[in-house]
């Protein structure tokens, strides 16, 4: 078990470090007590600060280990890192060694930057993020049925660990995959499928969308590959009994839709939370839209 | 066999729920009624999995240039020629006689290359050949004992944890040389079983990795060499701490026997090992998984590895009041596979998990029911208490304080295992400040309050004791619906499988809400039902000692 400073004797340091700025603006642990916080920005103003307990205090607080043993030395890093971050004053409310050679530090300060909301930019998905329940909630109002996702790795992509993630139940980084969604009836043919055998059960599954993944890069192999499968549908089916073509993997330019025949292309980090929210959306909310 | 040594202490018989004996008893025998079904089938089919791992008891290992494992060419010849149903056992060492060679991974070698035709023995032919079998894989099967008395040995050496529950933490980096200091670094800080998560999709793999392995997806393989640096290592801490530091892998997936064998083998501690997870979580084939886990579970059992079962990922999908019986009806068919496989009460990590909505009212008091009706219905299992993840959303306070309330449900109610609730949990993959965070909460917990359990007794007739009998009631009536064929729904006549009650159940979506039915799912084109000839040494030493 690792050696544990006092907490108390930490912030007993750190309280006797704190600049007079800080203390004029008094103790930052009494708590519940002074300013009802006020409604803070007025439309017209874009430049704020963030909020601690009083209007333009700037205060934030922040943790990170650093690796080094716990000693003053180590303190005044956290300083010197804080400071860099434009945090200043900056007080060191808490420090812990932890493990060989290494210490947390919690730090509270106020930062010099400001935010100028007049130049913040949003990079706006083009389809909501929905939660499961809004998701089965709107397919079963807006479809009145399951809505029917088949997918596949196809070619001789035998990686079927981005088609697993996305639909198996387990999913990925604690999201559950489209299995999980009652309202989404999931037909996952698996590895090596060919472009054929994916139309035929897309079809007979009457499926709605389709999702291909592909993982090997090998000479393009997955831009032929997407591309096959798309002509394929085209071919077989009519457009408007076409199901939504998706494609996902590593590798992709998430801007190649046309040039892939695909309706869309879903990149690296992708979660099974997205592609459900962009099924809904193309399938159910926009169908009934146009 | 005797059980070990470090027979962890068990709780004592309390009735802090005055659950009905009667009632109990009821719940265990319609789990024997549900589950003895599927044991028949387990015990007349044979699968892929299986067959090599008899091939890895008997002496076969390494890999080709592809780093396709010699096991599966060799099976894959032997199966080309003579199929899967009498086992690779008789046609392997048949040919073995014939070619002249003694080692089985030379013969591997040879049948790889197209330069071997397996035939069944027959006759004085197929006595040798039963000969030869057993004594190579009776040299596998010595392996493994005397690997669980060379534990034996070093946790009488260096001593078990202090204290209960045991402490359980995960490395995950891809990377075994970046696993082993993350472990050894864990052990130090406090932790007394290590569980090395395994990449992502490996469960799908039809074939165990070779090797040391430095890539891995959100986790690192599986491999017997992986599992061999990692038990040194945590040998070394073990020495270094003063307390025995047991090792966690996963026996999950479609080499979940291998798997088991490999750690047996290794000396692993603690394997995943659950009856349904791979059918419901990964859509594997029921019978597949019924078949493997069987063979898995009798090679625990001989290993003295404690298994940890999957009850906890049910709560991830389905709603953890409405579907808490499910658990508790998944844990008694846990049980009764596991008893019937031979393995003991000690070794039975059975789990459960806290993830109840914290927005519920009353949402604590709810858990300590389920925990208290976990601990009373298995007072000699060392059950695996899992924390909060699907209610954890990225605030990190709120969620220091939900472990917080996990760790004291856990304490309260005397379980064995206590995987240490991250606050970073669906964040990140823990940081090491993170771990720190989440073993001073652990630590906090069992230091104030670890004999309040001594105190606390659910008031008679109160809101404890109600849930508690209540889910148990719910679980029985779930279970006479598995078990009553009549009272089946849903699917149509011709998706009912003749094994019964559990396959349906599982394929109309009882478990988990998922739907599997028996005759889909990955994995079945490597089962067959077994042959009149059937040989297989591994299962008859192994239930020689059973």
């Amino acid at each position: 078990m690792t050696p544990q400073r006092r907490d108390g004797a930490a912030s007993g340091r750190a309280a006797a470090r704190r600049t007079d700025g800080a203390a004029k603006r008094g103790e930052l642990a009494s708590p519940l007590v002074g300013h009802q916080p006020r409604a803070t920005v007025s439309s017209a103003k874009t430049i704020i600060r963030p909020y601690g307990d009083i209007t333009g205090d700037g205060m934030v607080q922040l943790s990170f280990t650093l690796p080094m043993p716990a000693d003053k030395r180590a303190e005044g890093a956290a300083l010197q890192l804080a400071a860099k971050m434009g945090i200043d004053p900056a007080m060191v409310v808490h420090a812990k060694p932890m493990g060989d050679g290494f210490t947390f530090f919690v730090v509270y300060g106020s930062v010099n930057h400001l935010v100028d909301l007049s130049k913040v930019e949003v990079v706006e998905r083009d389809f909501p993020l929905l939660g499961a329940k809004e998701i089965n909630t709107l397919v079963r109002r807006g479809l009145r049925r399951k809505l029917v996702v088949v997918g596949a790795c196809i070619g001789t992509d035998a990686h079927t660990v981005g088609i697993d993630a996305i639909l198996n139940v387990k999913g990925i980084a604690g999201e559950k995959g489209l299995e999980y969604y009652r309202e989404l009836r999931v037909v996952n043919m698996g590895a090596q499928v060919g472009v054929p055998d994916l139309v035929e059960t897309a079809r007979h599954e009457k499926a709605d969308a389709v999702l291909v993944s592909q993982v090997v890069t090998q000479r393009d192999a997955h831009l032929q590959n997407t591309r096959e499968m798309s002509a394929a549908f085209r071919e077989a089916l009519p457009a408007d009994k076409r199901p939504l073509l998706v494609v996902g993997g590593p590798r992709f330019d998430d801007k190649m839709t046309t040039e892939l025949g695909v309706d869309r292309i879903f990149g690296r980090g992708t979660t099974p939370r997205e592609v459900a929210s962009y099924l809904v959306d193309a399938l159910v909310t926009r169908k009934k839209a146009a | 066999m005797p059980p070990a040594a470090h027979h962890p202490p068990t709780a004592r018989r309390s009735t802090k729920l005055a659950l009905d004996p009667g009632l109990v008893r009821r719940a265990r025998a319609l789990a024997r009624k549900a589950g003895a079904p599927v044991v028949e089938l387990a015990r007349t089919h044979t699968t892929v999995s299986v067959e090599r791992a008899v091939l890895r008891l008997a002496g076969v290992s390494g890999a080709d240039s592809d780093g396709i494992p010699w096991v599966n060419r060799l099976l894959d010849a032997v199966r080309d020629d003579v199929g899967l149903g009498n086992g690779v056992a008789l046609p392997a060492c048949h040919a073995m006689a014939r070619e002249g060679t003694t080692d089985l991974t030379e013969l591997a070698q040879k049948a790889a290359a197209g330069s071997v035709r397996f035939t069944l023995p027959s006759g004085r032919d197929e006595a040798a050949a039963r000969r030869v079998a057993r004594r190579a894989v009776a040299a596998g099967i010595k392996r493994i004992d005397r690997r669980r008395v060379e534990r034996e040995r070093l946790v009488k050496r260096h001593g078990d944890p202090k204290q209960r529950p045991w402490i359980y933490l995960i490395v995950a980096t891809g990377d075994i040389y970046e696993d082993i200091p993350q472990a050894q670094a864990a052990a130090r800080a406090g932790a007394d079983v290590i569980a090395v998560i395994r990449s992502t999709g490996q469960s799908l793999l039809d074939y165990v990795p070779e090797g040391a392995t430095r890539e891995g997806f959100a986790g690192t393989y599986a491999t017997q060499e992986n599992f061999r640096l990692m038990r040194a290592a945590l040998d070394e801490s073990s020495k270094e701490l003063g307390r025995y530091v047991r090792l966690t892998n996963y026996a999950s997936g479609l080499c979940m026997p291998e798997i088991a064998t490999l750690a047996g083998m290794e000396r692993l501690d603690m394997m995943l090992n659950d009856s349904m997870y791979g059918i419901l979580f990964r859509d594997i084939n029921p019978i597949r998984t019924f078949v493997d886990q069987r063979f898995s579970r009798q090679i625990h059992a001989r290993a003295g590895i404690i298994i940890n079962t999957g009850e906890d990922n049910y709560l991830t999908t389905a709603d953890a009041v409405e579907a808490a019986h499910t658990v508790t009806v998944s844990q008694l068919l846990n049980e009764y596979f596991a008893h019937e496989a031979g393995l003991e009460d000690w070794q039975l990590g059975i789990g459960h998990a806290f993830e109840i909505n914290p927005d519920l009212p009353e949402s604590f008091r709810l858990e300590l029911a389920h925990a208290m009706l976990a601990r009373e219905l298995f007072p000699d299992a060392p059950l695996k208490w899992m924390p909060p993840t699907k209610h954890m959303t990225g605030d990190v306070f709120r969620g220091n304080l939900l472990d917080g309330f996990f760790n004291l449900v856990g304490t309260l109610t005397g379980q064995g295992i206590l995987l240490v609730g991250m606050m970073t949990e669906a964040v990140v993959t823990p940081w090491l400040s993170d771990r720190d965070i989440a073993l001073q909460n652990v630590r906090y917990v069992l230091g104030a309050c670890g004999g309040l359990h001594e105190d606390f007794a659910p008031a008679p007739g109160g809101f404890i004791q109600q849930r508690a009998n209540q889910v148990l009631c719910e679980a029985i009536e779930l279970l006479e619906r598995i078990v009553d064929p009549d009272s089946s729904h849903q699917n149509s006549p011709a998706l009912r499988h003749a094994a019964g009650g559990l396959l349906n159940a599982i394929a109309d979506g009882t478990f988990g809400i998922m739907k599997r039915p028996a005759d889909r799912g990955k994995g079945l084109d490597g089962v067959a039902k077994r042959e009149s000839g059937y040989y297989n040494p591994a299962s008859e030493i192994l239930e020689e000692a059973a």
